[in-house]
């Protein structure tokens, strides 16, 4: 694979508790130096999300949701492969959010060819710094997750 | 179902406004018993927070008050701090503000235009949907709305929350050869936005008027934005200074959102259909040749039709900052010195949804004793609550669904905050 071949998109804000969490696991793999990984940092706009990943044959997205289940549960979706359910990304601005994004990307043919979402289930989207416990255990699970998922990719 | 005259139309949340909100609407013997748009707008701490920073503080946190206008919130700032202060910015730091002013209209009303609005008049359940069938016109409206964030991000240093605006100009100007680099887009753009407004007037518009009361700014030479007189279409003409002897803010039962209301009369109509009624002849000519082309006349009282006339005021504002960037000469500074003395001041400008009011007290410290500010959201509640009761009894042998729909319409013809939390609504009707 050449370098800068996979785009990781972190997703969140950084002063609503466990909402920046995908900004923070951005954050980690940009530390890692991997030049296989272009890290972008995204408030979750869907217009600009659509910016960001057209062109790119690999994407990786990284969110807080808000489905209902227990805190620090790691939801992966495969976007090429179904619809985003939009309850999990309600939370995000006046604008389209990740779910709508992907749709329209997909009715544009521009989605990637791989596209995977990891969405962390939050527990605390309250104004402040920090992730709650059960969201930093959930974090260290999706950073194994998503270097097992970016190493398959290398591989492919 | 004893009558089916009688029923209950009932939206629990208007989710992703600013607050929360909801609709209820009661019918009972064919009449309108009640209506209630609930706005759940949050307390306005701001105001609070105004008080004992800095002047200088101002646009920057107002800034924040809202993501789709915040340059709104910048200038009405701005021109009320330094209408306190005794100054007055003029030249081409004057036309940079109406350039970022310009970017913030394109954004908001294409997202509300083609994203929003339009899938309610094609028989869409949302801009995804509506892009299957018509990509190419989606296509063109992000793009258009690109473009606008192309120039928020030149001229306010990055697209949401611009960061560029201080008292008295910008942190940093631009030489003409930066504009220029929009000029090429805005020239698609301008047929982009022509080809609009004759693609939204081909709807089909539901049969409804009523006898509004217009207010917008009105400036001598030019569509309104960040200057001008307060007028109406029923006599008012005041100066900014003078908004708080007119206007009052009410509490109504049903909602934490004030209703702004005239003294004098009482419910009035802010946004693109009362500047456009109130200004038809400060358009530029290619916008009033649009608007002719698309059937609207110099007056339009069908609030269904605001989709046309945001969409002719988008071509305004890709003219307008076209004329902007071709005249523009880099000035020598970049903003001008303003000292803080004892003072009060009056800003009056137009949001993209209508007029933002802003009211500032200083002193010679530099320091806010007191802020008051009006957004066009609590100015337009009434009206909206009056349009539906209106707007219900003429349709209620619409089947349910079909009249649910409509109202939520009749909502989304006024403020892209609502009509972008409407969209992703659960809706329920009961009949009782």
């Amino acid at each position: 694979m050449k370098a800068s071949s996979i785009l990781i998109i972190g997703v969140g804000n950084l002063y609503r508790h466990d909402d920046a969490v995908g900004l923070l696991i951005a954050r980690r793999l940009k530390n890692l130096n991997d030049e296989r990984l272009a890290i972008m940092e995204q408030n979750g706009d869907g217009l600009s999300l659509m910016e960001t990943w057209k062109g790119w044959n690999y994407a990786i997205l990284v969110d807080a949701v808000s489905s209902g289940q227990a805190p620090g549960t790691i939801h992966y979706i495969n976007a090429n492969e179904k619809p985003i359910p939009s309850k999990f990304f309600s939370c995000s601005t006046h604008n389209m959010g990740v779910a709508e994004a992907v749709e329209l990307s997909r009715s544009f043919e521009q989605l990637p060819q791989y596209l995977g979402i990891f969405g962390l289930e939050g527990k605390d989207f309250s104004h402040g710094e920090g992730l709650s416990e059960e969201m930093e255990k959930g974090m260290e699970q999706a950073m194994k997750r998503i270097c097992e998922k970016i190493e398959s990719l290398n591989e492919s | 179902m004893k009558n089916k005259k009688t029923k209950t139309i009932k939206v629990d949340y208007l989710a992703r406004v600013e607050g929360e909100g909801a609709l209820y609407i009661k019918i009972k013997d064919s009449a309108v018993d009640e209506v209630r748009l609930k706005i759940f707008e949050p307390p306005r701490f701001f105001e609070a927070f105004l008080r004992d920073r800095n002047f200088k503080e101002a646009p920057d946190i107002t800034a924040r008050i809202c993501g789709i206008c915040p340059v709104a919130y910048q200038m009405s700032a701005v021109h009320a701090m330094e209408n306190a202060l005794g100054a007055h910015v003029n030249g081409q730091l004057r036309e940079l503000r109406r350039l970022l002013y310009c970017g913030e209209w394109i954004e908001s009303h294409v997202l509300h235009i083609y994203m929003l609005h339009a899938p309610d008049f094609l028989g869409y359940d949302d801009a995804i949907r509506m892009a299957k069938d018509h990509r190419e016109i989606v296509e063109r409206g992000l793009k258009l709305k690109k473009i606008g964030n192309q120039i928020v991000n030149l001229v306010g240093g990055r697209e949401i929350h611009p960061i560029n605006v201080r008292i008295g100009g910008f942190y940093k100007t631009f030489t003409k050869t930066e504009l220029e680099t929009l000029t090429e887009n805005l020239k698609w753009a301008r047929d982009a936005a022509y080809e609009t407004v004759i693609w939204t007037s081909q709807f089909s518009f539901p049969d409804f008027e009523r006898d509004y009361e217009f207010i917008s700014l009105s400036h001598p030479n030019e569509y309104p934005f960040n200057e001008g007189r307060i007028i109406s279409n029923k006599g008012l003409d005041i100066d900014a200074s003078e908004y708080e002897d007119h206007f009052e803010e009410v509490h109504v039962e049903h909602s934490t959102a004030l209703h702004s209301v005239l003294k004098e009369r009482d419910a009035y109509f802010v946004g693109p259909m009362a500047r456009y009624n109130l200004n038809f002849d400060k358009l530029p000519t290619i916008a009033q040749e649009a608007a002719r082309e698309a059937k609207l006349g110099k007056e339009c009282r069908n609030p269904f039709k605001s989709i046309v006339i945001r969409s002719v005021e988008v071509l305004f504002a890709f003219e307008e900052a076209l004329r902007i960037v071709s005249e523009y000469d880099n000035p020598k500074d970049p903003f001008q010195e303003i000292q803080p003395i004892d003072g009060e001041g009056f800003g009056c400008t137009e949001a993209p949804r209508g007029m933002l009011f802003h009211r500032y007290k200083v002193n010679k410290q530099g320091k806010i004793l007191d802020a008051r500010i009006v957004p066009p959201t609590s100015q337009n509640q009434k009206t909206i609550e009056n349009d539906l009761r209106a707007f219900v009894p003429k349709y209620i042998d619409l089947p349910d669904d079909k009249l649910t729909w409509q109202c939520e319409q009749a909502i989304r013809n006024y403020d892209p905050c609502i009509s972008c939390s409407t969209h992703f609504l659960k809706l329920e009707v009961d009949r009782v």
